[in-house]
């Protein structure tokens, strides 16, 4: 996403931690999992050596599939996951496994029109567009929503996601919530049995395919619409109000939510006006019971830090914070965890 | 090895009479023996191990969906169908396509670096085909987007449409993003390896078996057809051969152009799917067993695939190579 910086971001890891196979002294704590947070997690790791130098971290951002499977197989300390774990995968886990939510991200709907109008949308429009029923730019729905934007008869090449993501998962956690059509006939996960549209590798896939195709339309995620400059829609949410995708809309989303005990919460169409309605949480999956003291007090800390002072970095990189009701939430529950 | 014969041979003449006594010990030749077949017999083991291993990794799909999985075409991994089909059909006719482009490209890429090119130009042709085996397979996807893709919508495909749209396969509208896109990556990525290895044989053919045609007045393009071609047939279908094992398993690039989208279609203008390219894309982020297990069938039947058109292949060769010799006897 931001190859340079992060490049060199990950070089630094790489020789600390070269440098601590050295130096015995310091622990090692491994994660792995979710991509989408990859970039914030480098971050504070990064940060959090200048807060504890005893540590260090070594994350593999390996997807969310592989962060669930191996924190069940307690090969690592921590896992990360862009989707809550289902009930059935949380029954194999070996003891109580701890969702703690950390940053938010939004999927933009971007599409590719002569001039770069700004566009509308609402629930039965983009739910109808991805279930193949409006197959044109010009029809009744779109341009009711959009009155003075000159739409011709032209197809829509729906764009979407070919590999698993988180991204697809909010997608589809979305439309599932919003179209009982959708939910009955193709449901939710990370990867779907797409009605129609054709499928881009990653969110340069998606994004590339979008801006090389007339009359394209298509979801990525937020930060990469933004970096590449890519026209974006407004999206109509659960109050009846268009809202445009950003930070604050996103974090509006986290802070009117109905958010449960045990926080496998999800944030699509969230109650709020001011809640951008497509939107999702991304998660650190640790055991409530940890094994080794002093790595897991160790670990505790750094989440404690992460929750009060890394999400204040969030925002550069483009990631929505947690709000501050749910902040605290998440640190009552890291209290919890036992040592 | 080389270097040290001399020596050897030297001194080899006032010892000839106690070596005639004594037998020359023939461990080195035993253990050098031993030594290569370890190596052979470790790949052998390696492939039988990844089958094996593929075969554990999917045993509970292969159990639930059993036949299934290779006849039927819905890949749904909320409800946990799996059915393998689309992804095979996509597999071998992009196969298909790269190796209908990239044979005759690189055949004759060979024959005018071994038969016709000047000297002078013949090494920086050579360099610049091995450089474009050198390009990383996701780089050529991005240019497969960004570059490739829309020339390919806005003047080839519109052509082909217009000259052969009556055709089921270049019917439909064009997106640009299709199996023709995936076939067409691909060929450019096996041109490479089917040239230097069809390259390499050229050159093996005897100067006798040219100096011969010519000797019968032979024109250049005869003896380029009887003495060289029909000398290398074999060779040059096993460099075929190498080149569809690339492109069966080709993932990045592919991936990246070919649409992803798990459907059987006539018309080559519309995306499809191949095996490597769902592993690729879902693997990371299945969280089911059952779903984990299908992509694991996947790599599977790819095996199996992979297998099964390279003895088709070798029955095919032998075939070729025995009417072709009754034909030279008779």
């Amino acid at each position: 996403m931001k190859p340079l910086k992060f490049r060199r971001k990950t070089l630094a890891l790489v020789l600390l931690a070269g440098m601590s196979a050295t130096a015995s002294a310091q622990m090692m704590i491994n994660g792995a999992g979710a991509t989408f947070p990859y970039p914030i997690y480098s971050k504070w790791f990064d940060e959090y050596a200048k807060v504890d130098p005893s540590v260090r971290f070594n994350y593999q951002s390996i997807g969310s599939g592989g962060g669930q499977k191996q924190i069940l197989a307690q090969t690592v300390d921590f896992g990360a996951s862009d989707g809550p774990m289902s009930d059935e995968n949380l029954a194999k886990a070996p003891g109580k496994l701890l969702h703690i939510p950390t940053v938010a991200g939004a999927d933009v709907v971007a599409y590719n029109r002569p001039g770069n109008p700004a566009l509308k949308f609402d629930a039965d429009t983009i739910a109808g567009i991805f279930l193949g029923q409006i197959k044109k730019w010009n029809d009744p729905k779109i341009t009711t929503l959009n009155p003075g934007v000159s739409l011709p008869d032209q197809e829509i090449v729906v764009v979407h996601r070919s590999d698993g993501s988180g991204t697809t998962y909010i997608w589809t956690d979305y439309l599932s919530k919003i179209s009982p059509e959708w939910k009955s006939k193709v449901g939710t996960n990370t990867s779907v049995n797409w009605p129609t549209g054709i499928g881009g590798k990653g969110n340069e896939g998606v994004a590339g395919q979008i801006k090389q195709t007339p009359g394209a339309l298509g979801y990525v995620e937020l930060i990469y619409a933004v970096q590449n400059k890519m026209p974006y829609a407004e999206v109509k949410n659960a109050a009846g109000e268009f809202v445009k995708p950003n930070i604050q809309s996103v974090t509006a989303a986290l802070a009117t939510a109905d958010i449960p005990e045990d926080f496998r919460f999800s944030i699509t169409n969230a109650p709020g006006k001011d809640a951008y309605p497509i939107c999702g949480a991304t998660w650190l999956l640790v055991y409530e019971q940890q094994k080794d003291a002093t790595k897991g007090k160790k670990l505790v800390e750094f989440l404690k830090w992460a929750v009060k002072d890394g999400e204040k970095m969030a925002r550069d990189l483009q990631y929505a914070p947690l709000p501050e009701n749910l902040q605290e939430r998440v640190l009552k529950r890291i209290h919890e965890i036992k040592i | 090895m080389e270097i040290a014969t001399p020596p050897a041979a030297a001194s080899l003449a006032p010892r000839s009479a106690a070596q005639a006594m004594v037998p020359p010990s023939r461990f080195g030749d035993k253990a050098f023996e031993w030594l290569t077949l370890a190596m052979a017999m470790a790949v052998v083991l390696l492939v039988i191990l990844i089958g094996w291993q593929l075969w554990r990794g999917s045993s509970l799909a292969v159990q639930k969906f059993g036949f299934h999985f290779l006849t039927t075409s819905t890949w749904d991994p909320v409800t946990e169908q799996f059915g393998a089909l689309p992804f095979i059909y996509g597999t071998l006719v992009s196969s298909f396509i790269a190796l209908l482009i990239a044979v005759p490209l690189s055949v004759a890429t060979a024959v005018y670096l071994t038969e016709l090119a000047p000297l002078w130009i013949r090494q920086p042709i050579v360099s610049l085909i091995e450089m474009l085996a050198a390009i990383p397979s996701v780089i050529l996807g991005l240019w497969g987007i960004f570059v490739m893709i829309p020339w390919l919508r806005d003047y080839p495909f519109p052509l082909l449409k217009r000259f052969f749209g009556w055709t089921p396969f270049f019917s439909g509208p064009i997106y640009g993003t299709s199996m023709l896109a995936g076939g067409i990556i691909i060929a450019i990525m096996i041109l490479p390896i089917i040239t230097s290895v069809s390259r390499e044989i050229l050159r093996s053919v005897p100067n006798l078996q040219r100096e011969a045609a010519y000797a019968l007045g032979a024109t250049r393009w005869e003896v380029t057809r009887i003495a060289v071609l029909s000398y290398a047939r074999k060779g040059l279908f096993g460099a075929v051969i190498l080149g569809l094992g690339r492109a069966l398993g080709e993932t990045m690039a592919v991936t990246m152009v070919i649409g992803n989208t798990p459907q059987i279609a006539a018309s080559l203008f519309k995306p499809g799917y191949t095996l490597a390219s769902v592993i690729a894309n879902e693997f990371t982020e299945a969280t089911t067993d059952i779903y984990l297990q299908a992509l694991f069938e996947i790599g599977l039947v790819l095996f199996g695939v992979t297998i099964l058109v390279n003895l088709i292949a070798q029955l095919l060769l032998k075939t070729l190579t025995t009417t072709s010799t009754t034909r030279a006897v008779q």
